[in-house]
This record gives structure tokens, C-alpha cells and sequence, in this order.
């Protein structure tokens, strides 16, 4: 079982970075939602709201290390150029895609949107742990500051969505490889 | 009575730092959209926005953005902290700049501004 350290890599920014934001995402609308409800069924004691503090800081950080780490880490070798007459295009996975009018728009509609409107969640998240940082429940007292926020985390989701959903068919028509190899289990 | 306690404390807190973040959010995206448009339509305002190579026109125009978002949200940040200021417009207007966000970094949609 071998990996090379580029699919390594990118597998860090979409699965092990861009997933687990993904997957926080049910814990921090739900939370929010419970927390900030005007007739909320339990109170968030100290620790709780504390505890929901910690959450939506974890998800501002691995947000911002999935938009760098794809942009900075993984980007360069998804648009890297091809040597002058190159015929095979394996390693260059921005040339592949589009060097195919079946494949092409997975670049000129995927990548382009994927690469920019991903970088709304982290800045959206960013303010979101700010104002439950800030307000905490006392929110209540601003029911359309509230729900403003709520549905802008709606929209952060959405962002991560569409640039998580394009990452991984991206990587299934043109993924990128190249690198060292990494042995991780010797065969049999 | 520490829940009590720390309830009073933010009770009178004003909306005025938080709209000022939720408004700067809405203009960083915009200004992510615009970059995005402008760096796409125009080749010399792509070529500014190539600040690392490898990464080509997308590392200028995301670091602007989040240059934008900041100042914004410092600049409004001082100017309403410790104050209300009307929700609903400030929000309408978050909306449609995240919404611009949304829109101009899709590229059909920029493709049909630019006529192509």
C-alpha cells in the first residue's frame, strides 16, 4: 500500500482539513440553533457556552487551513504547466481537464468557482465565532442579529459545499499525483 | 449563578460590533467576488493580482479580500462599537454583498457579464 506525498497531501486538505469543517458544520448550526432559540429547552451552563466557544474557534482554524493548504500546497501542482509537446498528462491535472471538450468544464466551471467561493466560509465562520464569542446568549435580545448570523453559517455551509462537492469529482477525473512515494503496508 | 452573572454582564450589550462584523463579512465576500470578476475580465488587473506565481492570479485576489475584510471590519468596528444601529437595513445589505459574493466568483455568471 503506497501513497505518493502529493495525493498525501491533498488528501489532508479535502478529507482530513475540508471534511472535518464540512462535518462540524451539523454541530455548529445545531448548537447555535439550541443556544440561541428564545425558549431554549435546557440552558447552556458556563461550560457548555465555554465548551461551544472552543468548537466554533476549531472550526474558524480548520477552515482557514484548508482555503491555504489548497490554494498554497495543492493548487501550484493542480495548474502546473506541461513541458512543450507533453503528450502524457497525468501530472499536470488543469492541462488534462482540459485538453478534452467532455472534461474541460470541470475546470472552466469546477476549479474556478471551487477555488474562490471557498474562501466565503472561513471569512463567514470567522465572524460567526466572534459574535457568539461577543454576545453569547445575550443574542436573544437581537432576534434579526440572530437570525442574520444563522443564515449567513447557512450560506458558510453552502460555500463549503460547493467547493468540497467540485474537490472531489476534480480528483476523480484529474487528481493530482506526483511526489515521493510513500510505502505505508508491504504486500504480500 | 455564574450563568446569572455572566447574563447580566452582556445584558445591555449594544448590536453595534456585531452588525459591524456580520457587514464586513458581507463586503469580504463581495470584495472576493469583485477581485475574482475584475482579475478574470481585465489581464492587466490579473497580472497585479499574481502576488505568488504558483498560485497565479488567485493569491492576489484572495489576500486583498481578506485585507478589505479586515479594514472593514475595523473601520466599522470603530464606528459603531458601544451603539445600535438598525439591524435590518445593515443585514439587507449584508446579504446582498455576500449573495454578490456568491454570484460573481460563478463562473457562467461572470462570463455573462463580460458578454462571452
Amino acid at each position: 500500500m503506497e501513497i505518493s506525498w502529493r495525493d498525501l497531501l491533498t488528501v489532508m486538505h479535502g478529507m482530513g482539513f475540508g471534511a472535518l469543517f464540512m462535518l462540524a458544520f451539523s454541530g455548529a448550526i445545531g448548537e447555535l440553533y439550541g443556544a440561541w432559540s428564545i425558549n431554549p429547552p435546557a440552558e447552556l451552563d458556563p461550560r457548555g457556552q465555554t465548551m461551544l466557544r472552543i468548537y466554533l474557534v476549531g472550526m474558524v482554524f480548520i477552515a482557514w487551513l484548508t482555503v491555504f493548504s489548497g490554494a498554497y500546497i495543492v493548487y501550484p501542482w493542480y495548474r502546473a504547466i506541461p513541458p512543450v509537446g507533453a503528450v502524457d498528462l497525468t501530472g499536470f491535472p488543469r492541462s488534462l481537464l482540459l485538453s478534452s471538450p467532455h472534461t474541460s468544464a470541470w475546470h472552466s466551471v469546477g476549479m474556478e468557482w471551487k477555488e474562490n467561493v471557498a474562501w466565503i466560509a472561513p471569512i463567514v465562520m470567522t465572524m460567526v465565532a466572534y459574535v457568539y464569542w461577543k454576545y453569547g446568549r445575550s443574542i436573544n435580545r437581537h432576534p434579526d442579529m440572530r437570525r442574520t448570523v444563522l443564515a449567513f453559517t447557512a450560506a458558510a455551509f453552502l460555500a463549503t459545499g460547493v467547493a468540497g462537492a467540485f474537490g472531489v469529482f476534480l480528483n476523480k477525473y484529474a487528481p493530482v499525483r506526483g511526489g515521493g512515494t510513500i510505502q505505508l503496508i508491504r504486500g504480500e | 449563578m455564574a450563568t446569572t452573572n455572566a447574563a447580566s454582564s452582556t445584558k445591555d450589550l449594544p448590536n453595534g460590533e456585531g452588525m459591524a462584523a456580520i457587514l464586513a463579512a458581507g463586503i469580504g465576500c463581495a470584495a472576493l467576488g469583485a477581485f475574482d470578476f475584475l482579475g478574470d475580465a481585465v489581464k492587466g488587473i490579473g497580472e497585479f493580482f499574481n502576488f505568488y506565481n504558483p498560485t497565479g492570479t488567485l493569491s492576489g485576489v484572495t489576500d486583498t479580500a481578506i485585507v478589505v475584510w479586515l479594514a472593514a471590519w475595523y473601520v466599522l468596528a470603530k464606528r459603531w462599537g458601544g451603539r445600535d444601529v438598525a439591524v435590518g437595513r445593515v443585514s439587507l445589505l449584508a446579504f446582498a454583498l455576500l449573495a454578490a459574493g456568491f454570484l460573481l466568483t460563478f463562473p457562467p455568471f461572470m462570463d455573462l457579464l463580460q458578454g462571452k
